[in-house]
């Protein structure tokens, strides 16, 4: 519930160990929200949410933040630290959890900037970065410390088609090499249908398909005919709820 | 009876923020041994919130002692007793003046600063990403500030009485032609270092926790937009120049 709006009912989610599972769906239909409640950073009314066998809503902080320390967090709008550059940004974790010593933390820093192609603006400050590549030195922060989870939110916006290229062959590298488990909310179904092995479709507070996204291109319901086929007209109003249009326009009165 | 609407609502809300406040800053001591580990932010915010105000607090300083020079010297020589203005200056200055003015002009320069920094912070899910990095944001943000104003407030007060004393004696002494060892001597004999200056810097250190708290406070709880930040920055300097005179007051009636 927010505020007396519900946003979720009845959701169930399993997230397989090991997999890449999207949450797709209307813009403000939760997926963020969902995210969130995931990693316990909003509280959910009633039932659970499991992560490694830990129910996370009754987590105590010190339990809630060691899980989190295993939890890698990409967010929609990248939150990097503005006073620190991009170096400082994404060795922050390192520097806060562990005591390394500068030459081995400094070699771990620059590997995840190369891997999203960024060593070279190691210096540069989060001013100076585009959105794309503001985004890039998030994940390489969000993967610093090998996390077993990662949570994706939105993390295709904003990327031209090299670094979108780049960044799908990442997410799929975490996950078959060290068989991380990643959830990513998008609304790409293109990229989103290149990694991900499961796909949760949520609208009006429930998950209303899951499947591969091969089983999702090929379902018949109206909610995925309309989501993926991009359709005004369906199960999701595309004009949020108003009164009469001609009366807004004042056209009520002349046709009297 | 909606105490949130009609006359009541003024009240209601500041009561709610007092409160709100209060039980911020059970929170910010509570973190104090956590802060300790990023004792290197408290010494960025000390250089930040002190050393930074440093170029207003000597200005100010300077032309609030002309000032007082000129119009005690003024008001003495009515009474023949132009010989106690050094004794009347530092007196004012210790006792009120200096800790008054000084902690007025930092919740001017340095709280509405850390007021819009932690707001934007907000706005920009900074504090969220410390959150998810198993970083507690009130011992990495808000703990350091505090300690950073009750630090770097009586060493600005300080400074901004030796400033003040300085310019008082430009005027009597240099300009107006008292005598040079009556103004020191009068004023040696009569200033007492505990009655007076360190009571002085005992009401620097609480305004300095004051202002740094309220600052905090505002901008931690902002709404996460720029208006929301503006706001938020002008409560941060109302509200610390009711506390601070209205404390001022009660320690005053208390150190006399």
């Amino acid at each position: 519930m927010l505020g007396r709006k519900t946003i979720f009912d009845d959701v169930d989610v399993d997230i397989p160990r090991g997999k890449i599972t999207a949450i797709m769906g209307p813009s403000g239909c939760g997926k963020t929200t969902l995210l969130r409640h995931i990693s316990g950073q909003r509280m959910p009314d009633a039932g659970r949410i499991e992560i490694d066998g830990a129910n996370v809503p009754t987590l105590p902080r010190p339990a809630l933040f060691g899980l989190r320390e295993k939890i890698g967090y990409l967010f929609q709008n990248s939150a990097l630290l503005t006073d620190y550059d991009v170096f400082e940004n994404v060795a922050f974790p390192l520097r806060q959890h562990l005591r390394l010593p500068e030459d081995v933390l400094r070699n771990i820093v620059l590997t995840k900037l190369e891997a999203v192609g960024l060593r070279g603006a190691a210096a540069l400050m989060p001013a100076e970065l585009s959105g794309g590549m503001a985004r890039r030195v998030a994940l390489a922060r969000a993967i610093i410390r090998d996390p077993m989870l990662i949570l994706y939110d939105e993390p295709f916006v904003g990327l031209d088609p090299i670094a979108l290229n780049q960044v799908l062959r990442m997410i799929r590298t975490l996950n078959d090499t060290l068989g991380v488990t990643s959830v990513l909310v998008a609304h790409e179904f293109s990229a989103v249908a290149r990694v991900a092995d499961l796909v949760y479709l949520l609208a009006g507070g429930k998950i209303v398909a899951h499947g591969t996204p091969e089983e999702l291109r090929k379902d018949p319901s109206p909610w995925t005919r309309q989501f993926f086929g991009g359709e005004a007209d369906g199960p999701v109003p595309f004009q949020y709820p108003a009164g009469d249009y001609a009366a807004d326009l004042g056209f009520a009165e002349a046709a009297r | 009876m909606n105490t949130r609407s009609g006359p009541f609502a003024g009240i209601a809300d500041a009561l709610a923020q007092i409160g709100a406040c209060g039980l911020f800053g059970l929170q910010v001591l509570a973190a104090l041994p956590a802060s300790l580990r990023h004792w290197r932010e408290t010494v960025r915010q000390i250089w930040f919130t002190g050393a930074m105000s440093l170029v207003i607090i000597m200005t100010c300083g300077l032309f609030v002692g002309m000032v007082l020079g000129l119009q005690l010297y003024y008001v003495l020589s009515i009474f023949g007793g132009t010989a106690a203005l050094g004794t009347v200056v530092s007196l004012s200055l210790y006792r009120e003046l200096g800790p008054v003015v000084t902690a007025l002009l930092f919740a001017g320069r340095a709280g509405t600063s850390i007021t819009a920094e932690i707001g934007l912070m907000r706005a920009t899910d900074q504090l969220d990403a410390m959150e998810m990095m198993a970083v507690d944001p009130v011992a990495y943000v808000a703990t350091p500030r505090f300690i950073a104003g009750i630090l770097a407030m009586p060493l600005l007060a300080c400074v901004f009485n030796a400033l003040g004393i300085f310019g008082a004696h430009l005027v009597g002494v240099n300009w107006l032609g008292l005598d040079n060892g009556t103004f020191w001597s009068n004023m040696t004999s009569s200033v007492d270092v505990w009655k007076d200056v360190v009571n002085g810097v005992w009401k620097s250190a609480v305004f300095g926790g004051v202002v740094a708290l309220i600052a905090v406070f505002q901008g931690y709880t902002t709404a996460p937009t720029s208006e929301g930040v503006a706001h938020a920055t002008t409560r941060t300097v109302v509200f610390s120049s009711i506390v601070v005179l209205a404390v001022d007051f009660v320690m005053t009636a208390f150190l006399m």
